[in-house]
């Protein structure tokens, strides 16, 4: 419990992050908990029960108005938590110390004063069910046993984890989203959050998402996946007590991380230089810059994921199908549950959500008669562009927040 | 200009309509804009003179699908005071951001790649202002407005206008006027048509025309014979 001025002189190392004493900062931030499901109750899951406790971490900015019609729920992606902006003030005793050099994650929007205006909206995230950031996921203990739940941790759904914000929001006393914003695979629940809640979304921004996962992006994380199970360490799950999959879960990031660059924004980057001028070659390798890069991502990652998070959640990606779960296989037959204004936002470089399938998404809803829209930004970051492009982000975003209906 | 020189012209004018042989050469070099110290005559139309003519034509509540609807302005208007459901459509990225903050509907399409997207009928209708004349395949996007709306309304400049005509006769240089401002190598219009070009296709292809309305000598009024020599611009009430 250290809030002393030294670490908020050490915390904020990148010069674009506003520190936590910036007026444009969320400043310090604490996760709440709520349990939305008690212990000896259970509740439906799309794949079957889920007994209790179902405890949900998530953290708010902003006031909730009287009126409680300011509320923006943002959804997060496959490794992302209820962090989205500010400080985190327990960092290192809730050993998250991951946090300590970083704010939230969509910092870059979020704040008094910045795109997502905390002054005017109320914001609120939630981590997921199966992830392993606060909510109850495979590393929680399992009641019924005593221990963690591991691979006996129930198959979550995108469907699921809106459900449970739903289940949050009645706890918070907030019958109506002001908006629902997600990108990647937050923007299947913001989409999500459209048809299986029409009547209690304002607005919807969908960044970098489709309504599935392409046939790619269902290749790319099956090696991941095999990665995790095929570590000497995974034991089915049941890890908790011994070493983790960590080579496994680091090459899954790795396999990941490319998905999530382009291959203009990797040349950009790294060209093809190499991290240290050797005079004999091995066929180790291991001397391109790129592969040193991939190499910390996926090391730095394992000390703040879990292997089995990474499997239900990357299961519940691949199995996300909007127009199975709302139109018998028919997306336009699904759209037309919505209700609110949609704007989906594409990137041009995004090879994991690409344009083509955005726009399938927009056009769907058009088809449908909902009034959509649809951009794609130009960009070489891939499909990290929506937590990288601040401006023209930044700029859909407060527009399409504050525009009224005309 | 020499004034002299341009005595020729008359007979030809009068050919055309005896009205403009009637006017004095002053009058047709200032409408032509050789003259720097007159006014020119007429101004040329505002952007988007057809918007208060839209405006009144549609029905409370319609649906209206807007081509290159740019920063989404008419839609707004329309939905605002028509209750239309409005669809922006718009190619340009900064455009797009206008519309978004407007509260207007917009998806990115390039025109050119069709309206393929777009079901049947599903807009009752369909508006192209000042675009046709800008795409690779215009006849194509007619064709589609007429299948996507039960009504197209489209507009264009007119390349008959007598001043194009005589810009073009008199300086030999591809005409540059108030109305078509741009150089051969600057200019968006790669299919310019006159309103007689125009009124053909729309009968060989048995397309109604339910309404017409053009800009002239600084006035909007509905279309009259003889308007392919005096419309600057044309908007047009499509209908199969």
């Amino acid at each position: 419990m250290n809030d002393s001025t030294t670490t908020l002189k050490t915390r904020a190392r990148r010069s674009d992050d506003d520190p936590p004493d910036s007026p444009r900062s969320v400043g310090w931030t604490e996760a709440q908990k709520a349990i939305v499901v008690p212990l000896g109750q259970s509740m439906a899951l799309e794949k079957g029960p889920m007994a209790g406790p179902v405890e949900i971490e998530f953290e708010t900015y902003g006031t909730l108005s009287p009126a409680k019609d300011n509320a923006v729920l943002i959804t997060h992606a496959l490794s992302g938590d209820a962090h989205v902006a500010g400080w985190d003030k327990h960092a290192e005793a809730a050993a998250r110390t991951y946090r300590l050099k970083h704010p939230g994650w969509w910092d870059s929007v979020i704040g008094p004063g910045k795109a997502i205006d905390t002054n005017r909206w109320f914001v609120i995230c939630s981590n997921i069910l199966g992830s392993c950031y606060g909510t109850t996921g495979p590393a929680s203990i399992n009641p019924a046993t005593g221990k963690p739940y591991g691979m006996s941790f129930p198959v979550v759904t995108v469907s699921d984890w809106v459900k449970i914000q739903a289940m949050l929001l009645d706890q918070l006393g907030i019958a109506r989203l002001h908006a629902v914003i997600g990108g990647s695979l937050g923007g299947q629940q913001a989409l999500e959050w459209t048809l299986a809640y029409p009547d209690r979304v304002d607005r919807a921004i969908v960044f970098a998402a489709a309504h599935r996962l392409s046939t790619q992006g269902v290749a790319f994380n099956a090696v991941g996946r095999q990665a995790i199970m095929t570590d000497p360490h995974f034991n089915n799950g049941d890890y908790y007590q011994t070493q983790s999959p960590i080579h496994g879960l680091a090459v899954a990031r790795m396999m990941a991380h490319i998905t999530y660059l382009s291959e203009e924004g990797m040349h950009q980057k790294f060209g093809r230089r190499m991290k240290l001028e050797t005079s004999h070659s091995s066929a180790l390798g291991g001397e391109f810059e790129v592969e040193g890069y991939l190499d910390y991502q996926g090391r730095s990652f394992v000390t703040r994921f879990d292997a089995n998070s990474y499997l239900y959640v990357t299961w519940a990606m691949n199995h996300y199908d909007a127009a199975s779960r709302w139109g018998g296989g028919d997306l336009v037959e699904a759209c037309r549950r919505i209700q609110s204004r949609v704007l989906v936002c594409s990137f041009s470089s995004d090879w994991l959500y690409t344009p083509g399938q955005c726009r399938e998404l927009a056009f769907a809803m058009c088809k449908a008669g909902k009034p959509a829209s649809y951009i794609e930004v130009p960009s070489h970051y891939g499909h990290d562009a929506f937590l990288v492009e601040t401006e023209p982000v930044g700029r859909l975003l407060s527009s399409f927040l504050e525009g009224t209906r005309p | 200009m020499n004034q002299t020189s341009m005595e020729w012209l008359r007979p030809l004018l009068a050919k055309l309509d005896p009205a403009l042989a009637q006017l004095s050469l002053t009058e047709i070099s200032a409408a032509l804009g050789y003259d720097p110290d007159s006014d020119g005559g007429p101004p040329p139309p505002p952007l988007r003179w057809e918007d208060q003519i839209i405006e009144q034509l549609l029905p409370q509540g319609a649906s209206v699908l807007d081509l290159g609807c740019g920063d989404g302005q008419l839609l707004a208007g329309l939905m605002t005071r028509k209750k239309v459901h409005g669809q922006g459509v718009e190619f340009d990225a900064a455009s797009i951001f206008g519309c978004v903050a407007r509260g207007v509907p917009v998806l990115q399409i390039d025109l050119d790649r069709g309206l393929k997207e777009f079901a049947d009928h599903s807009f009752d209708y369909v508006v192209l202002e000042e675009t046709l004349q800008t795409l690779r395949k215009p006849v194509d996007i007619l064709q589609e407005m007429l299948r996507v709306g039960r009504r197209g309304i489209v507009s264009f400049p007119n390349f008959a206008h007598w001043k194009v005509r005589l810009d073009l006769l008199l300086r030999g240089r591809m005409p540059v006027t108030k109305g078509l401002p741009y150089r051969w190598y600057d200019t968006p219009n790669i299919h310019l048509m006159c309103l007689q070009d125009f009124l053909d296709w729309v009968q060989q292809h048995r397309v109604k025309v339910q309404q017409a309305h053009v800009y002239a000598d600084g006035q909007i009024r509905p279309l009259r014979d003889g308007d392919n020599l005096y419309a600057e611009q044309c908007l047009l009430v499509l209908e199969r």
